[in-house]
């Protein structure tokens, strides 16, 4: 399976009680980082946004993370899982980022077989067509979306149970990194 | 040229590059533009980049993205392994499989029926001389 580089964590979290509140409301929250430190800082920093709580005053309650069920033992280790990772999904993700100008709302659709795998494919695309960083991204809804209610033709385009294209290059590159060579004695044939 | 060998569903592509390398497997269904979903009997059903598959002239017949039962029924249906093993690309595989598999000995073999060989067709040529 492909390696995904951004991991969905589930994290939960309160304000510490006080006197006057002696239980808090409790938040949890899905986010896509790297890694579970910046997944922490990411949830005070939207918490900050919505209630009047800070890392200061509030205390973490939980943090998981969302992976896909190869094996049955997963299961008792991580409470969000994928699933279905081989069947096909069109996902929607909403976005807010920020650009050279200003910030803008967005909503993108991607076909992938894991939700991981459709936010790293948003990321990417967000950075080669908009020049837009990772951190300048926040993801406000991912959905799976059925074929019907797709919005995007380029998604589209792959609705069909009776799909046929040709292959038109043929990639001609040896089987493994280490039979690389500068030189080739003929050149490469590229029809399929 | 027109286009022979095309990305459906049913197509069956040999692996090229990657962890897989020179496995059978059966497009089951694509993906995206660069990517399909593929299986084969004895494999997890997984998405692979289109750069990784060389298509083969093989195709099954199956539905989008069938149960495996129904996926081993159609390959036995088809015929796949006895397609692949008779067809020129196929041969070639197993030879080259053959070759890399040898032990001194086999090499050994191989040098005197090569030597008996080239013997043969000599005398053959200094009689037509």
């Amino acid at each position: 399976m492909v390696t995904c580089k951004f991991h969905q964590y589930q994290v939960v979290g309160r304000a510490l009680p006080s006197e006057t509140e002696e239980h808090p409301k409790i938040y949890r929250m899905k986010l896509w980082s790297t890694n579970e430190v910046r997944a922490k800082s990411k949830f005070w920093y939207f918490l900050r946004k919505l209630k009047k709580v800070k890392k200061s005053n509030g205390q973490m309650l939980a943090i998981n993370e969302a992976c896909i069920i190869l094996k049955l033992e997963l299961i008792i280790l991580s409470l969000i899982f994928e699933k279905n990772p081989t069947k096909i999904k069109n996902y929607g993700i909403w976005l807010r980022y920020q650009s050279r100008t200003g910030y803008h709302n967005m909503y993108k659709e991607f076909r992938d077989t894991t939700l991981n795998g459709a936010v790293e494919q948003m990321y990417t695309e967000m950075a080669s067509r908009h020049r837009v960083r990772h951190h300048c991204i926040q993801i406000i809804k991912t959905a799976t979306i059925p074929a019907k209610l797709c919005k995007r033709e380029s998604t589209k385009q792959f609705h069909n149970s009776k799909i046929k294209f040709p292959l038109v290059f043929k990639v001609v590159r040896p089987p493994s990194r280490k039979l690389k060579t500068t030189y080739k004695a003929s050149r490469p044939n590229l029809f399929m | 040229m027109p286009f022979k060998r095309y990305v459906e569903i049913g197509r069956v592509a040999l692996v090229n590059y990657g962890k897989d390398y020179g496995r059978l497997v059966v497009i089951v269904d694509v993906i995206d533009q660069n990517r399909a979903l593929v299986d084969a009997p004895d494999m997890v059903r997984t998405q692979m980049n289109f750069k990784r598959l060389s298509l083969t002239d093989i195709t099954i017949d199956i539905k989008r993205v069938p149960k495996k039962k129904t996926l081993i029924a159609a390959m036995e249906a088809a015929d796949v392994k006895n397609k692949w093993e008779n067809s020129s690309w196929g041969r070639k595989l197993i030879v080259q499989k053959r070759r890399a598999s040898l032990n001194d000995f086999d090499r050994f073999k191989i040098m005197l029926a090569k030597i008996k060989n080239l013997l043969g067709i000599r005398t053959c040529y200094t009689e037509v001389i």
